[in-house]
């Protein structure tokens, strides 16, 4: 398997804090690939310096072939990478299909309107929205929003998906429907990176998993590696519960 | 385009611009055709307005420059140039996007307040300089004199033919603010308006996009400054640059329903309706400006869908044909 998305020694700095440091990884095509860590172990911070929102200090990224160092957001979009956000964004007062009509429009296919129609309500289909479609996006429940961050992402057609924390805050029904939903993401040939708390959901999904502390790379490998890796057990998961709860999963 | 043609609203702005052409028309009304030339030129100031305000959610206090700006290179190119009225009109509005679009690339890197503020500045520093511009008769401004009618066909005529030509920059104006909507672009603009961060990560390419749509807003304004101060036959710099127009296109894209179509053009029509009645009443004379700061407070608190808002909600069916 090639490299998609291929981060090299990308380090962010926030004033006195480190956010990320030296970083490198990649994310293999077809791969789902988690992203674990404690609270403000960077990982948002690295979607965002992926997608330009933030410029890295230093440090290279390279997706399919191009460098995106430096890129702004929409050129990103363009190259075909598109995220979901952990607080999510909707576009408030647009319906559920329009706001992914922006995502079609101005992804990584740049389609016309009519096309883009097509192309979200397919995405609309996909995230089991159908019958919100028509709803103003303010008007959707929580989990009904988090799913439209997915059905916006997907419709922009891309060949990375990065999902940000998009199971925190659903029940455990939701949860489910939501891991079936990013199952038959990676089923139509979509790479996903992707950020989850809710570890058993994670180990499940992943095929690899890369854990971050303060900044930087812990471990490296498949989720019962990971689960196994003294290091992890230590510094991050610490708690002997939670220890237990993974070893249950892996 | 041709799809455009078979919509309901495409026909229905058709309509509203043979009704400003025949009304006055008919009749050789002449009264009532200043009061629609002033509501022509509501319409265009607050539609184009409105795609700033509307659409993509910045709010532009010194959409008078523009039309300020274009009055003076219109007035300056037939004056000092003897340039006929049609191409000094166009050549202003051109001159006026350009500068748009170079300011609008710098400025709209600024949001929310801190956006609206420099705008008023624009405004300031525009009005500043046709003060000290010598070939611009600095403060004095410029006075036409009256063979510039001539050309036109005499004076009587010549109000025909400009109050002609500003319905027409009005119905541009309407169509412009429909086929952005219902463009590609216009879906850009409306999810900037709505959370700019999120558009730009879905690929929005949101600097061009605002700097174009600031760009595009100043076109037809230009022209409707250039035929209104060539009528006056004079500009001077406090007339050209008057904020209280600027405030007063604000409440009518509010007053009708920012974002859209329709509800700017009647919220444009029915405020200067009710300004020509206060203006002429004895009692409310140059009362018009308590008026609409009052309308605006009222409309921010109570009614901040406007009169499209309250019609959309009362006759939700409306919204399948109006836009």
């Amino acid at each position: 398997m090639t490299a998609l998305l291929d981060v090299q020694k990308v380090g962010k700095r926030f004033g006195g804090l480190q956010a990320v440091r030296d970083l490198s990884f990649e994310v293999r095509e077809g791969e789902i690939l988690g992203l674990i860590g404690p609270n403000g172990a960077g990982k948002s911070t690295l979607f965002n310096l992926v997608n330009g929102v933030f410029i890295p200090d230093s440090g290279r990224i390279l997706f399919a072939g191009a460098d995106l160092t430096g890129k702004r957001p929409y050129e990103v979009a363009r190259h075909g990478l598109a995220r979901t956000h952990q607080i999510v964004q909707p576009l408030t007062n647009m319906t559920v299909l329009e706001n992914c009509m922006v995502g079609a429009c101005f992804g990584r296919e740049n389609l016309p309107l009519g096309r883009a129609r097509e192309v979200a309500r397919e995405a609309v289909a996909v995230a089991g929205l159908e019958d919100r479609a028509a709803t103003l996006a303010l008007h959707l429940t929580i989990a009904g929003k988090k799913r439209l961050e997915l059905a916006r992402a997907l419709a922009a057609q891309p060949k990375l998906l990065m999902l940000d924390e998009v199971l925190a805050g659903l029940n455990p029904t939701e949860v489910e429907h939501m891991i079936g939903v990013v199952r038959r993401i990676r089923e139509r040939g979509i790479t996903i990176l992707i950020i989850e708390h809710l570890m058993q959901a994670i180990m499940s999904l992943s095929d690899r998993i890369v854990v971050l502390n303060f900044g930087q790379k812990l471990a490296e490998g498949a989720p019962a590696e990971v689960a196994r890796d003294p290091q992890v057990i230590e510094a991050y998961l610490g708690d002997p519960k939670l220890a237990a709860e993974l070893h249950g999963s892996g | 385009m041709l799809r455009l043609l078979r919509r309901p609203f495409f026909w229905i702005i058709a309509l509203v611009i043979a009704v400003f052409v025949l009304s006055p028309w008919i009749g050789n009304d002449v009264e009532l055709r200043e009061s629609l030339l002033l509501a022509a030129l509501y319409i265009t100031l607050a539609s184009n307005l409105n795609l700033m305000l509307g659409y993509a959610g910045y709010i532009n206090f010194g959409s008078i420059v523009f039309f300020g700006l274009g009055g003076y290179i219109c007035v300056w190119l037939v004056n000092s140039y003897q340039w006929p009225l049609i191409p000094s009109l166009l050549v202003a509005a051109v001159c006026v996007s350009a500068l748009a679009l170079f300011f609008g690339l710098g400025i709209l890197r600024l949001r929310g307040a801190f956006f609206a503020l420099s705008t008023i500045g624009i405004v300031e520093a525009v009005q500043a300089f046709a003060e000290n511009f010598t070939p611009w008769g600095g403060s004095s401004g410029i006075y036409l004199s009256s063979s510039i009618f001539l050309p036109l066909g005499g004076p009587a005529r010549a109000l025909w033919v400009i109050y002609f030509l500003m319905v027409a920059v009005m119905g541009l104006s309407l169509y412009l603010s429909y086929f952005i909507k219902t463009s590609k672009f216009g879906l850009g603009l409306l999810a900037i308006g709505q959370n700019e961060d999120a558009a730009a990560i879905l690929g929005v390419p949101t600097p061009f996009y605002k700097a174009l749509v600031y760009s595009a807003s100043a076109f037809l304004p230009a022209i409707a400054g250039g035929l209104y101060f060539f009528k006056s036959a004079f500009i001077q710099p406090s007339d050209a640059f008057d904020l209280s127009l600027s405030t007063e296109a604000l409440v009518v894209a509010m007053l009708g329903g920012q974002g859209t179509v329709t509800g700017v053009a009647l919220g444009a029509y029915l405020y200067e309706e009710l300004r020509g009645y206060l203006l002429t009443s004895q009692t409310f004379s140059n009362f018009q400006l308590v008026i609409a700061g009052a309308l605006l407070l009222l409309i921010v608190l109570f009614f901040p869908g406007g009169l499209m808002g309250f019609i959309y909600s009362r006759f939700p069916r409306t919204q399948k044909v109006l836009e």
